[in-house]
């Protein structure tokens, strides 16, 4: 396949006199893992909306290449067919993982939820995928009938993972999917994030404030402020040698152990 | 009964309703919004019914009412008497001779006719109700069609209980489109409802909605392919007529652990029981 997975040009959305994003242009190719990353209300998770067709900019626009290799113009696609992008070639990953999972219904259930609203109608199929799914995100095959109030959080990531990439999306979006954990807890998360992306050749918006997260999850990584892109690059060509004062400033702010 | 118009409800009304009920039933399984009236029993006790009833009743009609299959319990009765002294028609408690039975929360055991209406009293007409509280995005989900959500129910009745659990409003797919609540009859009455030769019209009074099955239309319940739908009954022979092909009522007699199982519908019962005596 040719060509970005989505491209973004020219995206400006204003909340009043607040400029959220300021004519961002962004690209994303199959398999690639492009960090967003900013400080709180730089517009990153804004862009996120944006990008995943859930908020409408006010100018710009977003293109989006299909299995079968059609544009479509995001915003322009009938509602109907973005609610069934959004559940199957696309997934979304949240800070709060209690926000996406149904915490009333068991694990099992939950990552067949996608296959489910696919169409699949055998009960023994789903269970073993979200059986597999459950061990691929490292969850021990016999806790998929356990509600997910009885997982740690850590836990609930990965059961949200799973749960996202049981339809073998192409494109994911990740809101902060570290955010909250304890650093170790994250460094694992982190780890089987890269494994899965790299083994699956999922492509992954990845928003973070956390430059640690992008440096090694990401390929590419654009830095925002003020609802702008002050640098865009290759990960690790932006982080050891940052042209923006701003960017200098965020990577200079970190704290070494 | 003068005073009052035929069968309660002044003609405007009914028209509006009728209106309703004509939508439903070309959409079928759709749940159609309508102006509910006012009636002189309280919510929960069938007002839905009766106004859907009292819409397409006429003088030549015979009605038949059941509550839980049986006609001689309070609601029921009110509920005849209502339309025997507000529309004058003719009421029986033989589901042959009625041309319309309303009912709450049962289907006859008598397979219905082509000249006959069944109206059911709905209280809560959302399928989705209990899976998504927001009526908005229930009915979005209802036209994009995206029932998913349903299935993760059954899912969980399986892993945990090894069957699915929904003993009655066993939700269906109406011609293959629509997913409707088929208020809370037991599941044993679903397949009842698939190719019944009477029209089917539900009511819900409170939520205000009129849905309805038009004769000889596919009404599947939900499922999965390696544990298809069973409906279940009691196991045991009915007490009174013997049937062992009914759906049973468990009747405590004693406060000794004493109870019997007999039929639901009563006028199946009763019909069942004077071919006997006749035959003996």
């Amino acid at each position: 396949m040719t060509g970005a997975l989505l491209s973004a040009r020219g995206l400006s959305l204003a909340f009043g006199a607040i400029r959220a994003l300021d004519a961002v242009d962004a690209d994303l190719w199959p398999g690639e893992v492009l960090a967003v990353v900013g400080e709180s209300g730089s517009g990153k998770s804004t862009l996120l909306d944006v990008l995943s067709g859930r908020r409408q900019p006010q100018a710009g626009i977003v293109w989006y290449r299909d299995p079968e290799d059609h544009l479509h113009e995001l915003h322009a696609m009938p509602a109907p067919r973005l609610r069934a992008l959004h559940r199957s070639d696309w997934g979304f990953v949240h800070q709060n993982p209690r926000e996406t999972l149904r915490m009333n219904v068991s694990a099992g259930g939950n990552v067949g939820e996608r296959l489910m609203a696919q169409g699949a109608r055998h009960y023994g199929d789903i269970r073993a995928q979200a059986i597999d799914w459950l061990r691929q995100v490292e969850i021990d095959a016999d806790r998929v009938d356990d509600l997910p109030r009885t997982y740690s959080g850590g836990m609930l990531q990965r059961l949200q993972i799973a749960r996202t990439l049981v339809t073998h999306p192409r494109l994911v979006f990740m809101d902060e999917p570290t955010g909250g954990l304890d650093v170790s807890v994250q460094a694992r998360l982190l780890d089987l994030i890269r494994g899965l992306v790299a083994r699956l050749r999922v492509a992954v918006v990845l928003v973070t404030h956390d430059i640690a997260v992008a440096r090694l999850l990401a390929h590419r990584i654009m830095v925002m402020q003020r609802g702008r892109v002050v640098e865009a690059g290759l990960t690790d060509q932006v982080l050891d040698d940052p042209q923006h004062p701003y960017t200098q400033l965020l990577v200079s702010s970190v704290l070494q152990a | 009964m003068s005073g009052y118009n035929f069968a309660y409800l002044d003609e405007q009304t009914k028209r509006m309703i009728r209106r309703a009920i004509l939508k439903a039933v070309a959409i079928p399984g759709h749940q159609v919004p309508f102006g509910g009236r006012e009636m002189p029993l309280p919510y929960g006790w069938g007002t839905g019914g009766i106004q859907v009833t009292a819409s397409v009743i006429g003088a030549g009609d015979v009605l038949k009412v059941i509550d839980q299959g049986a006609d001689d319990t309070t609601n029921a009765v009110s509920i005849r008497r209502f339309f025997a002294r507000t529309a004058d028609v003719r009421t029986t408690t033989r589901t042959g001779e009625a041309s319309i039975i309303q009912t709450r929360h049962r289907i006859p055991e008598t397979r219905l006719r082509e000249d006959q209406i069944i109206v059911y009293q709905v209280p809560i007409p959302e399928p989705l109700a209990k899976l998504e509280p927001s009526r908005a995005e229930a009915r979005r989900m209802h036209a994009l069609a995206e029932y998913g959500a349903m299935h993760v129910r059954l899912y969980e009745d399986i892993t945990r209980y090894g069957h699915v659990s929904i003993s009655y409003d066993y939700p269906v797919l109406v011609n293959r489109r629509y997913l409707m609540a088929p208020s809370p009859i037991p599941a044993f009455d679903n397949p009842k409802m698939h190719m019944m030769p009477a029209l089917q019209l539900f009511g819900a009074g409170r939520e205000k909605r009129i849905y309805a099955v038009p004769p000889y239309t596919e009404v599947r319940s939900l499922d999965f392919e390696d544990h298809p739908f069973r409906a279940t009954r009691a196991p045991h022979a009915c007490a009174l007529c013997g049937a062992a092909d009914s759906y049973l009522d468990e009747v405590v007699t004693e406060d000794r652990g004493g109870r019997m199982f007999v039929c639901s519908d009563t006028d199946h019962c009763e019909t069942r029981r004077s071919a006997r005596e006749a035959a003996a």
